[in-house]
């Protein structure tokens, strides 16, 4: 098995295991460990051949193999790049690279709005967490962005394309989950959009998931939608045995209200078990679940605020710190 | 006078038919290579020749068809990129408007080197237009060059013809597999490379036509004897289309290796310039580095440049350029190099497929900057935040157009940086669009040897 080393830790990692999912190991293994994680935007585990667009998971190469020894000449999109034995990589070691993926955060936010005041998915937005964790203080950018008419695709999903990054998430899901895709990518360069061709409804059991894999709120929930922020809603894990999806879900409570129902999110911001849209915006009577109580929420999260865990203590231990700068300011310390 | 391999008849009457070309001596390379040699025999020749690809990136063509997986019961495919459509190159379309059958009889032999049995030509949509390969496919169909068991040997080859839709990202070698198996163009992100999945999946080999009929001499003659010409690695024989402010624009097909000097002003070629002086040269489309006439005449170290990958090149970006596609553009005294800037910006821009971040965002954001300097409305800090951008798009994309829209804007920035000082200080002269025409920039002589 090859073993590759990210920021001077090392790991031993299945064959066909990408930098990613190793730097990911990495960080479940041990917490303090995570600054070695790159951020990603666009790949999603569960959907097949995502990742590579954003380029915001780039990482340096400085050593390829321990066959062939040479650097990349350029960086690579980490979660598109296998591991070979021997491997060096840099993620937040590399001052060039932390350079580069500014680059990278700030071309993300020149074109975007910038409204999360009234994003629905201000709170939980890993557009919010990339620019906080790695961009930089202020945009250079003083042109008019460029604007979209928000639609609606069917009567449950709304479509904000100013608050787009183009991550192709949801045109996977369309393509790889949903039956018949009528959902894509429109003309090119920095006018693409998504579209639902002519704005056809996507009308199926399972579109729903494009609002989960959104990273940000450019697919929001129409069921849900300025019903309140996230913070102030309380997240509990809850089932219910439902034919087509696993049931399993997170009921967005206020009071015995149920005003949002989604999948369960990992560590790592992904939804590994897709849900029915019947679960998710016809059950919205808390009799329609079994509760099975309130869901682990980072303490770096917003969404954290006034939320009680029974089990605090113990999954506090457990619990991963993000990747924020501290941690890998403080390893700077520690190596000089 | 440099040798004609692909031009020897392309003012003879009636070579665009086929009774023409076959009178001629064409399709001689089909009977030689499938009467006489075997599928490796023909590879070897190709990388005995040396030759290189000629759609931009120089990539060694044998080396490249031997990379080519060959499992059993898959079909291999060879692709023709006749998508041309990089600013400043037309090479390929004068040769497949003048002597089309030279790039069948290149695909024919070539696709027998590689076991290919079908090939396609992806032609840029707006080619499309006059005496084209679908009748040139027909009439070597009815003469047997194509279709089942060819003269007899065994082998057997089917040419497809695919119209482009109007976008430069399709010339990208797996944006054109995409758009060629009915798919938006965007570039895959590799690996995989072609050679393993290109076309459905299958082993493919994607070159440019230029590159394709280069192999008609080489197999005709002998890899050995076309390697003679040019030096060291640059080898052979290549088309320059010349265009700008030279006296006579045109294509040329030039011995790799003759001075950059005999090339712009020698009559043979682009015979000088009309009236002024040059200021710049784009050597090879507009993806490779502008650099000052100067430094195209003679490199750093005040030797003479060659027309060769190596010379052109030496230096690297700091002082040298590329040889690219052959697109060669020439600017007189008269030109704005800002002006000129913003116009790449805005075809890259516009060109953009729009699927990775840097380039989508960065191409667009410099053609604002420069549109803004280009009309008298640049600031002081313009220029540091142009490269600025420049630099985090290059090298951070998934395919090269994000690169060949960064060097553009670096390399104008690196060698004219006091003509965008320029603009920003006379802001009311560079409103009017010919302030040079008028008014000749004089440069500093700090930038004309970088
Ligand atoms: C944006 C972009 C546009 C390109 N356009 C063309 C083109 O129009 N024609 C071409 O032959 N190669 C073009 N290329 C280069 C091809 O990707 C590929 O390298 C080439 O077709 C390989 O053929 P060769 O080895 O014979 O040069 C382009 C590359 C990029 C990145
Ligand atoms: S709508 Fe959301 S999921 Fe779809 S491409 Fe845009 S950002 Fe990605
Ligand atoms: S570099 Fe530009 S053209 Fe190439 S894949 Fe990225 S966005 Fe598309
Ligand atoms: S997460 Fe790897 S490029 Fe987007």
């Amino acid at each position: 098995m090859p073993k590759v080393t990210i920021d001077g830790v090392m790991i031993e990692v299945p064959e066909g295991t990408t930098i990613l999912q190793a730097a990911r190991m990495i960080g479940e293994r041990n917490k303090a460990d995570r600054h070695v994680v790159p951020p990603a935007m666009c790949y999603y585990t569960n959907l097949k051949t995502s990742g590579g667009y954003c380029r915001s998971c780039l990482v340096k190469v400085s050593k390829g193999s321990d066959r062939d020894p040479r650097p990349m000449p350029k960086p690579v999109a980490s979660c598109r790049t296998n591991v070979m034995d021997g491997m060096e990589v840099q993620n937040t070691t590399s001052p060039e690279l932390l350079d580069a993926r500014k680059g990278v955060v700030e071309f993300l936010l020149i074109n975007h709005p910038l409204d999360c005041p009234i994003c629905d998915q201000a709170g939980e937005c890993h557009l919010q967490d990339l620019s906080y964790e790695n961009g930089t203080e202020a945009s250079r950018y003083e042109f008019e962005r460029r604007t979209f008419v928000p639609i609606d695709i069917g009567d449950t999903i709304k479509l904000h394309m100013t608050r787009c990054i183009l991550c192709y998430r949801c045109v996977k899901v369309a393509d790889q989950i949903t039956d018949g895709r009528v959902h894509g990518v429109i003309n090119r360069g920095d006018v693409s959009e998504i579209s639902t061709y002519i704005q056809n409804a996507v009308d199926n059991d399972f579109s729903g998931n494009m609002i989960d894999v959104c990273p940000v709120g450019a697919l929001t929930d129409r069921t849900f939608r300025f019903a309140s922020r996230v913070w102030f809603t309380k997240p509990e894990d809850a089932h219910r045995s439902c034919e087509r999806c696993s049931g399993r879900v997170v009921l967005w409570l206020k009071g015995n209200e149920v005003l949002r129902v989604t999948g369960r999110k990992d560590q790592w911001g992904e939804v590994k078990e897709f849900i029915c849209n019947t679960c998710r915006f016809e059950k919205k009577d808390l009799a329609d679940w079994k509760v099975e109580g309130p869901r682990h929420i980072d303490r770096h999260s917003v969404i954290g605020q006034g939320h009680y865990e029974l089990e605090t203590k113990q999954q506090l231990l457990k619990a991963p710190a993000p990747n924020v700068p501290e941690l890998v300011r403080n390893k700077e310390l520690k190596e000089r | 006078m440099s040798r004609k391999l692909l031009f020897e008849h392309i003012a003879t009457p009636g070579i665009r038919g086929l009774e023409g070309y076959r009178a001629n001596g064409g399709y001689r390379s089909v009977e030689k290579a499938l009467r006489t040699m075997s599928p490796e025999a023909v590879l070897e020749e190709v990388k005995k020749s040396g030759l290189r690809g000629r759609g931009g990136a120089g990539f060694p063509t044998g080396l490249k068809w031997s990379f080519l997986a060959k499992p059993e019961g898959v079909p291999r495919y060879l692709v023709v990129n006749a998508d041309e459509s990089e600013p400043g190159t037309f090479k390929d379309r004068y040769l497949m408007e003048r002597i089309p059958h030279m790039l069948i009889e290149g695909m024919i032999t070539s696709s027998f080197a590689m076991g290919a049995h079908t090939s396609y030509i992806y032609i840029r949509g707006e080619y499309f237009c006059r005496p084209d390969h679908r009748t040139s496919d027909a009439e070597a169909r009815a003469a047997g060059w194509l279709g089942k068991n060819i003269l007899g040997s065994g082998f057997d080859h089917e040419i497809h013809v695919q119209v482009g839709a109007g976008a430069y990202i399709c010339g990208e070698e797996t944006a054109l597999l995409e758009s060629l198996e009915g798919k938006r163009g965007n570039p895959r992100i590799k690996p995989p490379f072609p050679a393993v999945m290109g076309l459905y999946n299958c082993p493919t080999v994607v070159n440019n036509v230029e590159t394709i009929a280069a192999v008609v001499p080489i197999v005709n003659d002998g890899g050995e004897e076309y390697a003679k010409i040019g030096i060291g690695k640059s080898a052979g024989t290549k088309l320059i289309s010349a265009g700008g402010n030279v006296k006579r624009p045109g294509v040329y097909e030039i011995d790799l290796g003759i001075t950059c000097d005999e090339f712009i002003n020698s009559d043979e070629y682009c015979g000088g310039v009309e009236g002024r002086a040059f200021k710049a040269v784009v050597p090879g489309g507009s993806s490779v580095p502008i650099i000052p006439y100067e430094l195209f005449l003679k490199t750093a170290t005040g030797e003479s440049r060659l027309m060769t990958y190596e010379s052109l090149a030496d230096g690297g970006f700091a002082t040298g350029t590329m040889m690219g596609s052959g697109g060669f553009y020439a600017y007189n005294d008269a030109q704005c190099i800002v002006r000129s800037t913003w116009n790449h910006a805005r075809f890259y821009s516009h060109e953009s497929c729009g699927q990775c971040s840097p380039c989508r965002e960065g191409t667009g954001w410099m053609e604002k900057i420069l549109h803004r300097l280009e009309h008298g409305e640049g600031r002081s800090e313009d220029i540091d935040l142009l490269w600025d951008v420049q630099r985090k798009i290059e090298g951070n994309t998934i395919c090269p157009l994000g690169d060949a829209a960064a060097w553009p804007v670096a390399s104008a920035i690196r060698h004219f940086r006091d003509e965008f000082e320029y603009h920003i200080r006379f802001p009311q002269k560079v409103k009017d669009p010919k302030h040079f025409e008028k008014e000749p920039f004089a440069r500093n002589p700090k930038f004309a040897t970088a």
